[in-house]
Parts: C-alpha cells; structure tokens; sequence
C-alpha cells in the first residue's frame, strides 16, 4: 500500500498504527496516535530505551524532541488532501519541566499553511495539558 | 586533534548513561577542552523516509542535543548536571543514507547560571553541514548534582583535575 491508500484506510477505520509503522523511527520511539474528529493527539508510552538521565529518571531531550518533530509531521500529513511526508526545515524547542518516566502527550496546532511551507506549534505534556513539559514551533516544506 | 584522556572518559561514560544513546548507538569521537565530537552511526532503526532510506530529523535533533550537553562537560572545570533550557535546530539538507552523522559542539559563552552552545551535524566534511543547532543549558552547579551521578562520570580521574 501506497502512503495515500494508507492514510485513507486509517482515516476510515480510525486505526493509525498501519501508517505509523511505516515509519521505522517513529516504532523506535514507540509513538501512538489517536483521532477525536478533527482533533488529534499523539502518544508516546513510557520506554526504558527512551531515557536519558537516569538518575532522576527522564526522557531523553532528543527523544522528546524527536516524538514532537513527527507528531507534527504525520498532523501535517492527516490534514492533506494528497498526504506526503513533509520535509523539516527548523523546529525550535523550549524546555519547561522534566520529562519523567511514564507516558507523554502531544498536540499540534497548523499555525499556518502556506503553498510550501508550514509552521506549527507543538506542546508536549504528561500529568496535565496545562503543565506543559516542553513548546515546540517547527517549519515544514512541501517539495 | 588528540583526544584528552579524561574528559574522553568523563564524555563516554556520561554518554553510556543514557539509555537512548545505546539505543541509537551515539559514541563519542573526540573530547579536548571546550569541544566534542560523537558520531550517530546509520540504522534502520532511525530511518524517517522508508522510501529513500533518509534518518529522521528526530534522531538528529537527539544527536546534536546529546552534543551540545555533553560538551558541556569539556567546557567546565568540574562536572554539573546542565539541564536543557533550549535547542533551535536548522536542518539544511537531508543525510545521505548508509553514512554515520557526527556533530561537533563547543561552549561558545558560560555564564554563572547559563551555557550557552553551538553545533554542527555533518557527514563527509564539516563544511557541509546537514544542520546546526544552538542551544542554552541551566547551571545548577556541582554540588546540586546527585553525588552518586558525579561519582559515575569523574570515575577514578579526580586526581588529574
């Protein structure tokens, strides 16, 4: 199956994890993602090979950065009418509080679209959406 | 350039502490005052573009966020947890497939409560760069950081310092 016949079939059965699958640094993280009509959420379930600090212990910045950099991507490509995957230009990340060991949220907001580039705004969360882990704005081209 | 026995070892054994880098297969290169170099060797397992075989943004972003804390270490006189404060990473082409990425870090200002870090990811030559990143660390000071931690990453090489 093509990436457009698989978004389509995740797009009717509501199951992304065909399409996810895909993409072999996405399994490596372990992310999930789940759709509430036009809203969707990503999950990344806490993994002992996702920790860097291991005193505290903590997810690695890298990891967080890296499940908040293809959250936004596959939002990008759920809301496509031809859904190919983006190429990343810049992702600006900010740290706001640990990220601990156990199961981390993330949201995207499509700041703008234009015909080649778009930004997005990416907020990561574990205990509660208004404690926020870490903020993220990125840049994609379409090419 | 010859690398600096201790902080070689300080370097690799920080990095040996972190579950993902063993996950990616993040090793240090080199280590000599004030700069670093580790190499993300290529897998399957970090490829983002099934297609063409290309790493994924993500693992480079972990690449140059491991540099930029770990140099960290080779900026310091003594060793401090630095938490990431931020990390702005541009990627300016795609890397090749089937080849290792290095990233090359280096303190460009530490203040008394920031660090403040430069990074360049390359393949072949530093002078074309798949993407740089600059980021700030939190200085929360050596005597903050967890005794046990600090005793791991300085290991027997106290006496050389």
């Amino acid at each position: 199956m093509d990436l457009k016949e698989l978004m389509a079939k995740a797009h009717e059965t509501g199951d992304y994890s065909e399409l996810i699958a895909t993409i072999p640094y996405a399994v490596t993280l372990g992310v999930e993602c789940e759709r509430f009509g036009d809203e969707v959420l990503f999950k990344l379930p806490r993994k002992k090979s996702n920790i860097g600090n291991p005193i505290l212990p903590a997810i690695h910045g890298g990891v967080i950065g890296g499940f908040m950099e293809i959250s936004a991507a596959l939002h990008l490509m759920m809301f496509q009418d031809t859904p190919k995957l983006p190429k990343i230009v810049d992702i600006s990340l900010d740290y706001l509080r640990a990220g601990l060991d156990r199961d981390t949220y993330v949201e995207c907001q499509l700041t703008r679209q234009g015909s080649r580039v778009a930004n997005v705004i990416v907020t990561a969360w574990q205990k509660s959406r208004s404690e926020p882990i870490a903020l993220a704005r990125a840049h994609f081209l379409f090419s | 350039m010859k690398n600096d026995p201790v902080l070689f070892g300080r370097v690799s054994r920080f990095v040996g502490s972190l579950a993902q880098c063993g996950e990616l297969g993040i090793k240090p290169v080199l280590a000599v005052p004030n700069e670093l170099i580790l190499e993300l060797p290529y897998s399957n397992a970090i490829v983002g573009n099934p297609d063409s075989g290309v790493i994924h943004g993500g693992a480079i972003t972990t690449l140059m966020d491991t540099t930029s804390g770990s140099v960290v270490i080779c900026g310091l006189p003594e060793f401090e947890l630095c938490p990431t404060l931020d990390l702005r990473v541009d990627y300016m082409h795609a890397a090749k497939p089937g080849a290792s990425v290095f990233a090359k870090a280096t303190c460009y200002k530490i203040t008394k409560n920031i660090i403040f870090t430069r990074c360049l990811a390359y393949q072949e030559s530093d002078e074309e760069p798949v993407a740089q990143c600059v980021a700030t660390f939190m200085r929360i000071g050596a005597e903050a950081t967890p005794l046990e931690f600090r005793k791991m990453i300085v290991g027997n090489d106290e006496e050389h310092v």
